[in-house]
């Protein structure tokens, strides 16, 4: 961790003299030269694979472009609206939005609680972090296979054992109702992410000094006082940028929902990911229409970043 | 400052209810986020009604899945091999990008470093349509070259970004003295610098595994035929094969098989996984 704070900025190379002395201009094309070679790789996959593609959805975006009859020609604003007056949009983008809200509320609050356990070195401690890091190598497609499984009225354990507590008194359905799908989602999430967004607030609880601690304690301050006045505050640029790299996950939220509820019951818990699917692949096979939905989406991010960076340097600030 | 006793209250402004009851809170907690990976392992092996594995303990429901379709060899040799050259590409991509980034002046140089750093700000679905067709326009589409290119390039923000802060971090010296030693600049990355990456490589290459390994959407849209499907893929659409009833035992079963790899590599690289989190950390 310590050598990312080392890192020496190229500025100071230019002005680096030791062996350039027999022909500096030469040396210096000679390098910027290198440079371009040793970039070229990433030149080549970012500008056929990043840009072109960004170039591409915005042209498809305004033509009438079938999945398998290919580009038919410019239909430009129609694509555009007959997203708009699609019946599952605003159902989907409902649900997105609620579904983003709900999982980073809890997520947050559960990481921020398991970063204040688990902060201090400890043998106790340090298999605890293991133990909650362990879900987040799982890719989230096997998580939610497993959950599938898990919540099944078949052959998870979940309600026999709720049975057994007494909890409920006959055998539920996780998936089946709208809101039993969209919390049993939020829990797989939280159990899969939980140990990601617990490091990166541990980071920021790192780079609070103990003197302020100790200065508050001097001062007669409780822990729920130390904890409201000085960690959350300090703790704010962690916490905002958990916030943006969770909201933006959230509203991209597909493999999850694909795979435990595919959408259902009733198109409930279908998300905007999911409706570009569709549009694309599933059923309709209009990729102008899933490219328009795409930009809509990419306008809606672009802007949205842009506004929680803003807020994020002000903080800092 | 002496709060050196080992009852102390510790130094961080802890919640009194988050710290004292160590061993029954740590314990339980620990359990609460293993216990659902264990019952996968355990139920698995376990007598089930309905599915292949239906009296005693026993690996029934890895033979079902060892004779899906093509043989779940077949995915996850798929998977393997989009893996492996994710990784492989990633780290020759990112090597001479980091390279290049941290060490030399060329005109364009911020740009494309704030291009690469810009395909995270786009989302990765609405990439992937316009890719669909790029990639069949190229011939790449239903291959798994085409699938691993497209699982480096959203692997290159954080790749690039990693390995320029490794560069930047060995002393300009140590290239400087292998200069005048007379190699060229690829010498001196192959002989003195990459040796001093190496802790980069690895976080990068672990981390570009561990997404191609997983990744499902990609391959759900770039991946045609069904005898080219990675494992994710192949064990959701085995879920509702037969008339939408389904084999849990083979998905438990399933859900081992792709979790095994990645559990074990988390487990011995850990050190490496959380410092690549941690320098995205600091990057916010």
């Amino acid at each position: 961790m310590s050598d990312v704070s080392t890192s020496t900025p190229a500025a100071a190379r230019s002005s680096r003299p030791t062996h350039a002395r027999e022909h500096p201009r030469r040396r210096r094309r000679s390098r910027s030269l290198q440079g371009w070679l040793y970039a070229t790789p990433t030149a080549v996959l970012v500008g056929v694979f990043f840009v072109l593609p960004v170039l591409l959805v915005l042209r498809m975006s305004v033509s009438d472009w079938g999945l398998f009859a290919g580009n038919r020609g410019l239909n430009a604003p129609e694509n555009f609206t007959r997203v708009l007056d699609d019946r599952l949009l605003w159902p989907a983008v409902v649900f997105t939005v609620k579904y983003t809200v709900i999982t980073t509320v809890i997520l947050l609050a559960v990481a921020l609680g398991l970063a204040l356990i688990v902060q201090e070195s400890s043998r106790w401690k340090n298999l605890l972090r293991t133990a909650i890091l362990v879900p987040s190598a799982l890719g989230l497609a096997s998580a939610s296979l497993l959950f599938y499984a898990l919540y099944s009225q078949q052959s998870g354990p979940l309600n026999p054992m709720l049975l057994a507590l007494g909890v409920i008194t006959e055998s539920v359905s996780f998936l089946g109702t709208p809101t039993s799908a969209l919390w049993s989602t939020v829990f797989l999430i939280v159990w899969r992410f939980a140990g990601f967004y617990m490091l990166l607030l541990m980071v920021g609880l790192q780079g609070i000094s103990h003197d302020v601690y100790e200065a508050a304690r001097i001062d007669g301050a409780n822990r729920r006082q130390i904890f409201a006045r000085i960690t959350l505050p300090l703790l704010r640029p962690s916490l905002a940028l958990c916030t943006i790299l969770c909201v933006t996950g959230s509203l991209l939220a597909f493999d999850q929902f694909f795979i435990l509820t595919k959408g259902g019951p009733d198109n409930s818990t279908l998300t905007i990911v999911q409706l570009i699917y569709n549009m694309a692949f599933a059923g309709a096979n209009d990729l102008g229409r899933a490219a328009a939905l795409s930009v809509f989406v990419l306008i809606g991010l672009v802007a949205l970043n842009a506004v929680q960076f803003r807020v994020l340097r002000g903080r800092e600030d | 400052m002496a709060t050196a006793t080992a009852s102390s209250r510790g130094t961080r402004g802890a919640h009194p209810l988050l710290r004292t009851p160590s061993y029954v809170l740590t314990g339980g907690l620990a359990l609460l986020f293993l216990a659902p990976l264990v019952w996968a392992a355990v139920a698995s092996v376990s007598p089930q009604g309905g599915t292949a594995q239906t009296q005693g303990w026993g690996f029934g429901n890895y033979v079902t899945l060892a004779n899906y379709q093509a043989g779940v060899w077949r995915y996850v040799l798929n998977s393997t091999i989009v893996s492996g050259l994710t990784v492989l590409f990633t780290l020759g991509v990112s090597l001479f990008g980091g390279y290049a980034f941290a060490r030399f002046r060329f005109p364009g140089r911020n740009l494309l470093f704030m291009l690469t750093l810009a395909i995270l700000m786009v989302p990765y679905a609405t990439l992937l349509i316009p890719l669909y067709v790029l990639l069949n326009a190229i011939g790449l589409q239903n291959s798994l070259v085409g699938l691993a290119l497209v699982l480096t390039l959203f692997q290159l923000p954080f790749a690039t970004f990693m390995m320029r802060i490794s560069f930047e971090s060995v002393p300009a010296e140590l290239e400087e003295a292998a200069l005048v030693d007379g190699c060229g600049t690829f010498g001196a990355l192959v002989r003195v610098l990459m040796p001093a990456v190496k802790p980069g490589l690895i976080t990068v290459a672990l981390f570009a595994f561990l997404a191609a390994w997983n990744d499902f959407i990609a391959p759900l849209i770039l991946i045609s035929s069904s005898d080219k499907v990675p494992l994710p893929l192949a064990i959701a659409n085995m879920r509702q094969q037969v008339m939408g009833i389904v084999d849990y035992g083979a998905t438990q079963a399933g859900v081992v098989v792709l979790a095994v790899p990645c559990v074990l590599l988390f487990l011995i690289l850990q050190r490496h996984y959380v410092r690549g989190f941690m320098s995205g950390a600091l990057k916010g």
